[in-house]
C-alpha cells in the first residue's frame, strides 16, 4: 500500500464517497446521480466497461473502494461527452471519470498495464522534463512499452515512415540525443512542485 | 291527451333542403307523424326560425319535433322549457353519414323519413318536467373527519358560506398530518421540511362561526337524502346528537398498512423497526435535537425501506404505489441530515417516485448526502444491539448485500378508511385483519344497498375516476383525500376544496330538484306506478346510487335528490311501472314502432341501435361531423344509459320485424367508463339471458348484440355498423314482417 493510500484510508475510513468528494475532480457530484443508466447507455464504449458510469457512482455510495479504484473502467472514457449532455441531472460524468482515473493513478491503485494510464505516465514524465513535448522520445516510448525485442520490431516496421518525416523536415534525430526545452526550464519545473505542492494541500494528501 | 298540439317543423339549411325531399319529409309529419302543425323553413336556428317557433308555443303548440340536426347541436337556439321537445337527427344523423348520390338517394330519403316520423311519435309521449316536489334546502354540510382534508374541506364552505358540522373520531383535530414533526416541502424552493400549519388550521376553526366541531364523535346513522341528510352523531360519553345537514364530505382518511404483516422486514419484531408514524414520533420527541431510537440511543444510522407491503405482486400485501412514501422518507431522511449531516442515511428504493415537486425535494435530500440506494430488501435482522439490513442491489447486482444500522424505518402505504365494504366479491385482498376492519361503517347509511359508499376493488371509494372523480356512488356524499385515493397533504387539499364545491353543488341542486352530474340540471324523477308493482326489487337491488329503499311492505320508495336519473330501474321493471316524464318505455317503444318497416321482398333491413347517450351517440354524432359512412338501414334512438333499456323494447323490435337490434355502451367492469358505473355492465347481464327469448321466437341469437363504444370510436363506429348489417344480410331478413 502507497504511502497516499494509506493516508487516504486513515483519514476517511469507510466513507468512500466523502473521500471522493475531497479527492477527485468534481467528485461532489457523484452524489446526485439518480441511477437512471442514461450515462450508461449513450456511452459509445458502454459495452465494453466493466462498470458504467452509473454503476462506479453507486459502488462509490456503496464504498466499495479498492474495486472503484482499481477499475480498469474509467480509464476507457474517450471523452466523447455524451453522457454529460444527456445527464438529466447535468452531472459533469466525464471529468469525474477523469478525476477518478487521476486519484487512483496517484494512489498507485490504478491498473499497471493499462495501456490509456501507460501512455498518459509516458506523456505527463516526457513534457514536464523540458516543458514542450518530446515526440521522438514519446513514441519510441510507445515502441518500447512491451520490451526491448518487440519495440525494435515495431521501430523497424515503422523505418520508413519515420525516414520519410526526416527527409520532409517533420522530425529531428538529433532531439534524441540533445532534446530542445522552453526558455525557462526551470521556471517550469518550480510551477509545477508549487501547483503539486497547493494540490496536496486541498485534498489533505502529503506526497513522500 | 286532448289538449296535445303537436307541431313539427322541417329544417333545409346545412345542405338538408339540397340532399333531402323536405317537402315529403313535412307530408310524412303530418300524415303518420299526425302533427297538428307543420313548418318548412330554409334555417330553423337562425333568429326567424327560433321566433316562428316561439310564436306558435305562444299560440298553443304543446309539444314540438324538431327534424334539423343532432339534439346534441344548436341546443341553446332550440331551448324551449315551456314544452316538450323532440329532436329528428337529420344532418349527423343522416345526410352526413350517407354518401351523395343517385343509387343512395331513395335510402337516405328513407332514413330521414322514419326519423322524422319517431321523432313525433316521441314528442307525444313528452311532459315536461316541472322537478321534484320533495326537494328541500338546507346549507349546512357535514364533513366527517378531522384531519387536513376535513379541516381543508370546512373553513373552504365556510368561507362559501355555508354551515358546516365537522365530525372527529379522536379527541382532537389535526389526524394524521397533526401527528407530524415537518411536512414535505411544498413550497419554492421545495428544499427543507416544512412547517404542518395544523395549528392554524385548528386555530380558524376553532374561531369560525359557520362551523360546529364534535370532537370524539362518530356519525351513528345517516338518512335522507340530499338537501335532507339527517344525521346522528354519537359521542363517546354516549350522548346522541342529531343534526340536519344538505351533504356530506367523507374525509375519513387512511390508516397506515399494519407493518406486523410484514415479520421478515423485522415489522413488530423489533422496537428499532417504526414504520413512519413511528418515526413521526421519534422526531417529534426530539424536537429538533438528535433522534433517539426507543432505547434513548442515538441514531448513528439509518435505513428507509421503500415499497414495504406495497406494490406487492403474490397477492399477500397492498398492490398498488401510494405515491406519497418516497417523498416522506426523502423529508425523514432530512431530519437526521438537518441535525447532523454526519447520520448515515441511506433511502433503499426500487423506484423513486417524487410526485408535484418532489423532484426538487429529492434533489435537495442528495445535496444534503442522504444515500440513494436501488434495491429490493429481502430481511431486516437483529444484529447485536443494531440490524442488520440485506437487500438485492439491482444496480450492482449484489443479491446479498448488507448494511448495518441503527434504525430501520419501513415506508408501509396507505390503506383507505373507507367503512363497511358493501360488496364482498370485489375487495381484492380479504386478510383477516382487513375483514375486521371492514366491519366497522363510517357513514351508518340507513339505506337499502348498505351502510358505507360503495368501494373500489382496492377498498378506495368508487368514483367516476375520469369524468366525476368527486362523485361517489351515493349523491351528495363527496370523498376526498386519501380515502378516495393515496395523496400527500398538498393533494388532500385541493381535493377537499374540490369535493366542497361538489358539497355545494349537491345542495343547491337538492334545493330545486334537480340532478346531479351527468345529467346536471335534469328536472325529470322516476315515477312509479305503485299499484302496478309486483314488489319484485329489482330496482332497489339494481340502482347503482342507492337512491331507492324499500318500505316494510317491499315496495320502491324512490328519494329523488339521491337519484342520478339514469333509468336503470326503468330498465329493470319487470312490469313497466317505472317512468320519467321525458324518458320512458312507451316515448322509446312508440319510436320502434313508428320506423316503417319495409316487406320481406324489398330486401332492405331495419337495424334498430340504442345507443348511450354519453359515448356512443356523441361518437355517431362525430362519425358524421368527419362524413364517415354507414348503412342507410340502421335508426339510432339515444338512451340515458344502456342501464335504461328495458328488454322489452328489443322484444318489440324484433317482433315487428326489425333485423337486428345493436346495443352501444360504454365500457364496464373493472375500468368501467359507464356514466352511472353499472349501467353497461347491468344491460349486459340482461342481455346474456335474452337468448331464450330469441330461441323462442326462433330466431338466431346474432340478431340482437351488445358492443362496448367509447367516446372516441369515431372511425370504429360506422366500421361495426357496416359489419353488422353485412352480417345480417348474410343470416337473412327477419321472418316477422308483415
Amino acid at each position: 500500500m502507497s504511502d497516499l493510500n494509506a493516508q487516504a484510508v486513515a483519514k476517511y475510513r469507510n466513507n468512500f464517497l466523502k473521500e471522493v468528494e475531497a479527492c477527485v475532480e468534481e467528485g461532489d457530484w457523484v452524489k446526485m446521480c439518480i441511477q437512471c443508466g442514461v450515462c450508461s447507455g449513450s456511452c459509445p464504449f458502454g459495452p465494453d466497461w466493466e462498470h458504467p458510469p452509473q454503476e462506479l457512482f453507486m459502488m462509490i455510495r456503496a464504498g466499495k473502494r479498492e474495486e472503484v479504484l482499481t477499475s480498469s473502467s474509467m480509464w476507457m472514457c474517450t471523452s466523447c461527452y455524451n453522457c454529460i449532455v444527456r445527464c438529466p441531472r447535468e452531472i459533469p460524468i466525464t471529468h469525474i471519470m477523469h478525476g477518478l482515473a487521476n486519484y487512483a493513478h496517484r494512489l498507485g491503485l490504478a491498473p499497471k498495464n493499462q495501456p490509456t494510464r501507460h501512455f498518459s505516465a509516458l506523456f505527463w514524465n516526457n513534457i514536464i522534463k523540458t516543458g514542450r513535448v518530446n515526440e521522438l522520445k514519446l513514441s519510441l516510448g510507445l515502441y518500447f512499452r512491451d520490451g526491448f525485442v518487440s519495440g525494435i520490431k515495431v521501430g523497424l516496421t515503422m523505418a520508413s515512415v519515420g525516414l520519410g518525416m526526416v527527409m520532409a523536415k517533420r522530425l529531428n534525430p538529433i532531439e534524441l540525443l540533445k532534446p530542445h526545452g522552453c526558455k525557462d526550464t526551470k521556471g517550469i519545473h518550480a510551477m509545477l512542485k508549487k501547483a503539486r505542492e497547493i494540490e496536496d494541500r486541498r485534498k489533505g494528501l502529503t506526497a513522500a | 291527451m286532448a289538449d296535445q298540439k303537436i307541431a313539427a317543423y322541417v329544417c333545409q339549411g346545412c345542405g338538408l333542403g339540397e340532399r333531402l325531399d323536405t317537402k315529403a319529409l313535412a307530408q310524412i309529419a303530418k300524415t303518420d307523424g299526425k302533427a297538428h302543425l307543420v313548418r318548412e323553413h330554409a334555417f330553423l336556428c337562425n333568429a326567424d326560425g327560433v321566433a316562428t317557433i316561439q310564436k306558435d308555443i305562444e299560440e298553443g303548440v304543446t309539444h314540438i319535433a324538431i327534424a334539423a340536426c343532432s339534439r346534441r347541436a344548436k341546443t341553446e337556439a332550440f331551448y324551449f322549457p315551456a314544452v316538450a321537445m323532440s329532436r329528428a337527427n337529420l344532418r349527423e344523423g343522416v345526410i352526413w353519414v350517407r354518401p351523395i348520390g343517385d343509387e343512395h338517394q331513395e335510402t337516405t330519403q328513407e332514413m330521414a323519413q322514419d326519423y322524422v316520423r319517431m321523432a313525433c311519435a316521441e314528442a307525444k309521449k313528452l311532459v315536461q318536467p316541472e322537478g321534484s316536489t320533495t326537494a328541500e334546502r338546507n346549507n349546512t354540510v357535514l364533513v366527517v373527519g378531522g384531519g387536513i382534508t376535513g379541516m381543508t374541506a370546512a373553513l373552504e364552505a365556510s368561507k362559501t358560506g355555508y354551515q358546516v358540522v365537522l365530525v372527529e373520531k379522536t379527541g382532537q383535530l389535526g389526524g394524521w398530518a397533526g401527528q407530524l414533526w415537518k411536512r414535505v416541502a411544498f413550497k419554492e424552493p421545495f428544499a427543507d421540511p416544512a412547517d404542518t400549519g395544523v395549528e392554524a388550521m385548528i386555530a380558524a376553526i376553532q374561531t369560525d362561526k359557520n362551523i360546529k366541531v364534535y370532537l370524539n364523535a362518530t356519525i351513528a346513522k345517516t338518512d335522507g337524502a340530499p338537501g335532507r341528510f339527517m344525521i346522528d352523531i354519537a359521542t363517546e360519553s354516549g350522548s346522541v346528537s342529531q343534526e340536519h345537514v344538505g351533504a356530506i364530505v367523507q374525509a375519513s382518511g387512511f390508516t397506515l398498512y399494519d407493518m406486523e404483516k410484514l415479520p421478515e422486514l423485522g415489522g413488530g419484531k423489533s422496537p428499532h423497526v417504526v414504520d413512519q408514524a413511528g418515526l413521526e414520533v421519534l422526531a417529534k420527541r426530539a424536537a429538533g435535537g438528535a433522534i433517539k431510537r426507543a432505547d434513548g440511543s442515538e441514531v448513528k444510522t439509518v435505513v428507509f425501506v421503500q415499497c414495504a407491503g406495497q406494490r406487492d405482486e403474490t397477492g399477500k400485501h397492498l398492490s398498488y404505489c401510494s405515491g406519497t412514501c418516497c417523498n416522506t422518507s426523502i423529508k425523514q431522511a432530512m431530519y437526521f441530515k438537518d441535525q447532523n449531516p454526519d447520520v448515515d442515511t441511506v433511502v433503499i428504493y426500487d423506484d423513486l417516485r417524487t410526485p408535484g415537486n418532489g423532484e426538487d425535494f429529492y434533489r435537495s435530500a442528495q445535496r444534503k448526502g442522504v444515500t440513494f440506494t436501488k434495491g429490493k430488501v429481502s430481511s431486516v435482522e437483529a444484529n447485536g444491539s443494531g440490524l442488520k439490513v440485506v437487500f438485492n442491489d439491482l444496480i450492482l447486482g449484489d443479491q446479498n448485500a448488507t448494511i448495518d444500522t441503527d434504525l430501520v424505518v419501513l415506508a408501509t402505504g396507505q390503506v383507505p378508511n373507507s367503512g363497511v365494504n358493501i360488496d364482498p366479491s370485489k375487495l381484492e385482498t380479504e386478510t383477516e385483519a382487513a375483514a375486521e376492519f371492514k366491519q366497522i361503517s363510517i357513514l351508518n347509511l340507513n339505506y337499502r344497498q348498505g351502510p358505507d359508499v360503495p368501494q373500489l376493488k382496492q377498498g378506495f371509494v368508487d368514483s367516476h375516476f375520469i369524468c366525476f372523480p368527486y362523485e361517489s356512488r351515493r349523491t351528495g356524499i363527496y370523498p376526498a383525500g386519501p380515502v378516495r385515493r393515496p395523496m400527500d397533504i398538498a393533494q388532500a387539499m385541493e381535493d377537499a376544496t374540490g369535493a366542497t364545491m361538489k358539497a355545494i353543488q349537491a345542495i343547491e341542486n337538492a334545493a330545486v330538484g334537480r340532478a346531479a352530474h351527468p345529467r346536471s340540471g335534469d328536472l325529470s324523477f322516476p315515477i312509479v306506478r305503485i299499484e302496478g308493482c309486483t314488489q319484485c326489487k329489482r330496482c332497489t337491488v339494481e340502482c347503482p346510487f342507492g337512491a331507492i329503499d324499500e318500505n316494510e311492505k317491499g315496495y320502491p320508495v324512490f328519494n329523488e335528490s339521491r337519484c342520478r336519473r339514469c333509468g336503470t330501474c326503468m330498465g329493470a321493471c319487470p312490469v313497466r311501472v317505472i317512468s320519467f316524464e321525458n324518458y320512458s318505455v312507451d316515448s322509446v317503444g312508440s319510436q320502434i314502432k313508428a320506423v316503417d318497416i319495409p316487406d320481406e321482398f324489398q330486401e332492405k333491413p331495419r337495424i334498430l341501435i340504442l345507443a348511450c347517450e354519453n359515448d356512443a351517440y356523441p361518437a355517431l354524432d362525430m362519425a358524421g361531423m368527419n362524413r364517415n359512412t354507414y348503412s342507410a338501414y340502421v335508426r339510432v334512438i339515444p338512451v340515458r344509459c344502456l342501464g335504461s333499456v328495458n328488454l322489452i323494447w328489443v322484444t318489440d323490435a324484433l317482433n315487428s320485424g326489425y333485423d337486428g337490434v345493436m346495443m352501444m355502451g360504454c365500457k364496464h367492469g373493472d375500468n368501467y367508463q359507464c356514466h352511472f358505473v353499472k349501467g353497461s355492465e347491468i344491460a349486459s347481464q340482461r342481455l346474456s339471458k335474452i337468448d331464450d327469448t330469441l330461441k323462442s321466437l326462433n330466431l338466431e341469437p346474432e340478431r340482437v348484440q351488445n358492443f362496448e363504444v367509447a367516446i372516441a370510436d369515431i372511425e370504429r363506429v360506422p366500421q361495426l355498423i357496416n359489419d353488422y348489417a353485412a352480417k345480417i344480410q348474410e343470416i337473412g331478413m327477419s321472418p316477422f314482417k308483415f
